[in-house]
């Protein structure tokens, strides 16, 4: 629009950083009713928890950037902790390398359809979902695969800490960083925006548009596999019935986060605020004690809510 | 000119050729296939999907998606289930009630889709996530078993014997839905609006309320699906009710044939894809092979079915 | 003398199904020309373009680009090779900064990651080249319709191309806008670029080229030095009519008094619409002139009740009016054809009877439900009436050319029997001989009794058409010419300010 970059800035900056003000209340208000909010035992518990859906986050973040969705991100997660539980006896590489690599696999998958066969990332993706879920099923039999108790290095990667940090947390701070500087500052970065905002304009200005969407989704299964790795070194055990659900917690993460299902208008840094709002409503619903979870859900729709609001506000008046 | 039209095929019977091709599978490997009562058990397995099916072809057709029906099921379960058992109120009323509570349900999906404008997926996951949660609301999150009540009977029962109450109910929707979408100007205004919703503004449609009446109708279908299974099964269990229903839903549309930016419905697409995963369930359930196997049958035949119609298009 | 050229097509053929789209076509351009591809609809011209850039793949024909052999398979290799393309729907990224559109694929790095100081420094300079100062950081999308053209042209520039294709490059400016971009065009030339451009603007093609290539049915015509052509020598030799026939003169005039219809004054909206009136009479064909941005579509929108406006009213026969949305401006008796007939006109799945009677739907339904013989009967009566070529009324909308489109949208309008026909750009981008059809038509209306607003920026088509022209500026009246009044140089007289005759040489 032409007129006046003054207003319109400060609307686009709140409207830009919503979900990270609406964090620094959430944490203002939390740290000043709930004691034990700002504890360490607390904290690293919280964080550690949405770690792994954090990571499937960062990946979500990247397809939906491009306009797509990844709704095998939660049966990726299941077969990849089957896979980690059954190789857990083979030393600390394969349980871990192993499983990575059937996540890229899965996502090559993803994209290969949705590149060549031309099929809507919804539908694609929905029916990778049920064939991996399918193959978790039939791998384990419906039954839960426990990690070989000799493995405690691997069982590590779910429980130890690295200077008193959860390594999962490590991991996924780890990845969110270089997956934000990849997105902001490098050539694949751009263009993943770039194929969001518009596809064919992104081909004729000879960007590989085919290339960085495989990539995206590849990345995406490669992260829900080191989710399904963690997942499985945390629980002892690989469950074929793992991470259901998942894909929908972390579209809502990136939802809230502020990145626009549409694609092309979002970023990882949004996301992760997107996480810690979900993980910190979760974590203050159980301080609070005497509210029944389902109020988690309930309120998650609200935040959700607002955030599209405001979103809808800012973006919908012609600029984008 | 011949291109053209076998690419008009692919996409009218494509989806009837796949349920024959199931339905000659069946009855050479599958036994008692060709039984009444394993005729009626489709029907009556696959009533919730193809009830919501029929409703979401309406939203897909517009251009939108629908990813709360789970939830309004849910809702409509407990109001129904609250109504009758503890209220004691007549049937009928209870009936009222969930429909009109699923009713407020895709009210709020389609307002915020038609006439604010959200990201269809983004609306309706508000739903999907907190909409479960209000079900829980009702009777804190517990089920509510009426086996052996007098009202049991009433989801078992069969019309004449032998039809069950679904089956009719499933037939009246699906015909009604037929008439909508191809001889009224609400089915016209329906496939325009996902087309070209700006042209179809222009043409003096009033595209928030076409908008708007899908999504209420299919939170209709979803609450009169969820209050038959709530009879049928003696028991509102709110927590699992229609859990992850509205993927098959979805994927039943999209092997129909209808596009999912919108546009050209098919509801004879619908109904026969709901068919066919219902009897790929079904073969496999019948034959004791691990019913894992479905779900992997099933992708392959969603894949299959979408490239095909994608090559014909 | 093949060094002359920069690239030469041989024996190009390209078939799609059902039609031959490309038919054994020569074509070449030399090096630092600038060479106008010229055609009705369906000539090939794209279909020639999209093979030269990449997209298309021809059947059969062979290209040299500086003498080498040309075989690109995607966009890539095209731009790789030195040729840049400005497609018509500019296809750059609203949700990237400017600098970015300038420079994505190709952006300054360091070890991999990109150095943003020395892209934004490298796209403000190159715009300013373009005489352009604005902010590269901000998103593109916050900037109009010329600026994001100049970006376009920002980035064909820079990947130091030795050919630029512009396809349709002036259709969305307006004539200032056109002055800038002809003088990019002549310091590339300068600069030894050649340049490859698809207008509709016979004025512009004169004024710009060297030579012209005409295409017709997807064969070659002629190629042509540009001096050497009249006008209406290059319009008989698209057509492959007589000239004359093409370019008759208005038809009659009639300054009778008239029975006011709809009467808007004072509309103001933002700074888009400064106390706007206009009047038209019942039966009357008044013109809207003005440049891009004067406030003529604005206009329009209102009107129909598509935009909302902050003050001023609408009467329509002695009583005021405030339309919500358009469905309340068609019961009133309007009718819309907009400017963007893809976005905004058609619905290209659905079918021409659908098409012609989504707006009459009522007319041939009872509670709702639609007779399918009234419909069937209705929409027959219309493609006949308007003779829309199409196999049948059941075609998609898609399959029809842009002047059959534009036709069965037309007919959508007199299906609900309107008493005003607003038509922004109806005769944009389809050819000369459904051009001519659709004056035909507004001329027909008009002794029907039917208002006609015409808005267009071809000025000789408001010349011919209307009976009288409002001009305007700046979303405010300037002159209103009746008569002898009206003629092309009258309003472009009357648009540079009635006292300051524009200086045209």
């Amino acid at each position: 629009m032409e007129n006046g970059a003054g207003y319109g800035t400060v609307k686009r900056i709140i409207a830009g950083n919503g979900a990270f003000i609406a964090l620094l209340v959430m944490l203002a208000i939390a740290s000043a009713v709930y004691r034990e909010f700002f504890t360490y035992s607390n904290m690293s518990n919280v964080l550690r928890q949405m770690s792994m859906v954090g990571l499937i986050s960062v990946g979500m973040t990247l397809v939906i950037l491009t306009a797509g969705i990844d709704l095998s991100v939660g049966a990726t997660v299941a077969i990849s902790a089957i896979i980690a539980a059954k190789l857990s006896s083979h030393g600390l590489i394969a349980p871990i390398v192993v499983p990575l690599l059937a996540g890229i696999a899965i996502g090559c998958a993803n994209g290969l359809i949705v590149n060549n066969l031309k099929i809507v990332p919804f539908i694609a993706t929905l029916a990778v979902q049920m064939a991996v879920r399918g193959v978790a099923y039939l791998l384990t039999d419906m039954r839960s695969i426990a990690v070989d108790r000799s493995a405690k290095t691997f069982i590590a990667i779910g429980r130890g800490y690295w200077l008193g940090v959860p390594i999962p947390v490590i991991v996924f701070l780890a990845v969110a960083a270089v997956v934000a500087f990849v997105c902001a500052k490098t050539s694949f970065g751009r263009s993943v925006y770039a194929i969001g905002g518009n596809e064919d304009a992104a081909r004729m200005m000879g960007l590989r548009v085919k290339r960085d969407k495989l990539l995206c989704y590849a990345i995406t299964g490669f992260l829900s596999a080191m989710a399904g790795v963690i997942l499985c070194a945390r629980l002892g055990a690989g469950q074929p019935v793992s991470g259901e659900g998942w894909e929908m917690d972390s579209i809502a993460s990136v939802a809230i986060g502020g990145t626009l299902l549409a694609g092309g208008v979002g970023g990882i840094e949004k996301t992760i605020c997107g996480v810690l709002i979900i993980g910190f409503i979760k974590n203050i619903i159980n301080l609070q004690g005497d509210v029944n979870s389902y109020w988690q859900k309930i309120i998650m729709g609200i935040i959700l809510l607002l955030v599209i609001i405001v979103q809808n506000k800012t973006f919908k008046k012609g600029t984008v | 000119m011949t291109g053209a039209l076998s690419a008009y095929r692919i996409r009218k019977y494509g989806a009837s050729v796949v349920l024959l091709f199931m339905v000659a599978i069946n009855m050479a490997v599958t036994p008692n296939f060709t039984h009444i009562n394993t005729l009626w058990n489709v029907c009556l397995q696959s009533f919730p999907v193809m009830m919501m099916a029929i409703g979401m072809t309406f939203v897909i057709a517009t251009g939108g998606i629908d990813i709360s029906v789970g939830s309004t099921m849910a809702l409509s379960s407990i109001v129904l289930a609250k109504c009758l058992i503890f209220q004691h109120m007549p049937l009928w009323m209870s009936l009222v009630l969930a429909l009109a509570a699923a009713a407020v349900f895709g009210l709020f999906n389609g307002i915020l889709v038609g006439a604010f404008k959200f990201q269809p997926i983004v609306a309706t996951l508000i739903l999907m996530i907190s909409g479960r949660g209000i079900a829980q609301l009702f009777n804190d999150g517990v089920v509510i078993s009426f086996y052996g009540d007098e009202y049991s009977a009433i989801g078992v029962y069969r019309i004449g014997g032998l039809v069950p109450i679904q089956v009719v109910i499933l037939a009246a929707a699906a015909a009604l839905a037929m008439f909508l979408m191809r001889r009224t100007t609400f089915g016209c205004y329906v496939q325009a609006v996902g087309d070209n919703k700006q042209a179809t503004y222009l043409a003096g449609v009033n595209t928030a309320l076409v908008i708007v009446s899908v999504y209420v109708a299919n939170a209709l279908l979803a609450g009169l699906a969820a209050s038959f299974e709530t009879l049928r099964m003696c028991s509102a269990d709110p927590n699992n009710i229609g859990k992850a229903i509205e993927l098959d839903c979805i994927a039943a549309v999209a092997v129909g044939g209808t596009s999912m930016t919108g546009g050209r419905a098919r509801l004879i697409g619908t109904i026969t894809g709901a068919l066919v995963m219902q009897l790929i369930t079904t073969m496999v359930n019948m034959n004791n092979v691990p019913f894992a196997f479905s779900l992997v049958i099933k992708a392959a035949i969603i894949i299959v079915a979408l490239y095909a119609q994608k090559e014909a298009a | 003398m093949d060094d002359d050229y920069i690239i030469e097509m041989t024996n190009i053929s390209k078939r799609f199904p059902g039609v031959v789209a490309l038919d054994n076509v020569d074509f070449r351009i030399r090096k630092g020309e600038v060479h106008v591809l010229m055609g009705e609809n369906g000539a090939g011209k794209s279909t020639l373009i999209k093979i030269l850039t990449g997209i298309y793949k021809q059947d059969s024909g062979g290209m040299t680009f500086e003498g080498r052999p040309f075989e690109p398979s995607n966009a890539l290799d095209v731009q790789r090779a030195g040729i840049s393309t400005i497609y018509q729907e500019i296809s750059l990224i609203p949700q990237l900064s400017v600098a970015e559109n300038i420079f994505i694929g190709r952006e300054f790095k360091n070890f991999g990651v990109i150095d943003w100081k020395i892209t934004h420094k490298k796209s403000s300079d190159l715009l300013g080249e373009l005489g352009i100062d604005i902010d590269v950081a901000s998103p593109l999308g916050s900037y109009g319709t010329a600026i994001q053209q100049m970006v376009a042209i920002a980035r064909a520039i820079s990947i130091e191309a030795r050919l630029v294709v512009m396809d349709e490059p002036t259709s969305s400016l307006d004539e200032d806008e056109v002055r800038v971009l002809f003088g990019v065009i002549r310091k590339l030339k300068s600069s030894g670029i050649a340049v490859l451009f698809i207008s509709h603007r016979l004025g512009e093609v004169f004024e710009i080229s060297d030579r012209i290539t005409v295409l017709k049915d997807g064969a070659l015509v002629g190629e042509y030095e540009t001096i050497s052509l009249t006008r209406g020598e290059l319009i008989s030799k698209m057509v492959g009519r007589d000239a004359a026939s093409i370019l008759e003169g208005a038809g009659a005039r009639s300054e009778k008094a008239r029975e006011q219809f709809v009467r808007a004054s004072g509309i103001t909206s933002g700074r888009r619409l400064c106390g706007l009136d206009v009047a038209i009479g019942k039966g009357e064909v008044v013109g809207l002139a003005g440049l891009l941005g004067s406030g003529r579509t604005e206009f329009a929108r209102v009107l129909f009740g598509v935009d909302k406006y902050d003050s001023g009213q609408i009467t329509v026969n002695g009583k005021q009016v405030r339309f919500r949305m358009p469905k309340d401006a068609i019961r009133s008796g309007f009718a819309f054809c907009s400017e963007d007939r893809k976005t905004e006109g058609i619905i290209p799945h659905l079918s021409v009877r659908e098409n012609i009677l989504i707006a009459s739907l009522k007319k041939v339904s009872r509670f709702g439900i639609i007779s399918k013989s009234k419909q069937n009967e209705v929409a027959d009566q219309y493609i006949d009436k308007l003779k829309i070529k199409t196999p049948g009324r059941e075609q998609s909308m898609m399959n029809l050319s842009g002047g059959n489109q534009q036709k069965a949208i037309l007919a959508r309008w007199l299906c609900v029997k309107p008493q005003l026909v607003i038509m922004d750009e109806p005769t944009r981008g389809i050819d000369i001989g459904a051009k001519r059809e659709i004056e035909g038509l507004i001329r027909q209306m008009a002794e029907d009794g039917i208002s006609v607003l015409l808005i267009s920026s071809e000025f000789e088509e408001l010349v011919r058409n209307c009976d009288r022209i409002e001009v305007i500026r700046d979303g405010a009246n300037m002159k209103t010419l009746v008569g002898p009044q009206i003629s092309e140089e009258g309003i472009i007289r009357a648009i540079a300010g009635s006292d300051a005759p524009r200086d045209e040489s």
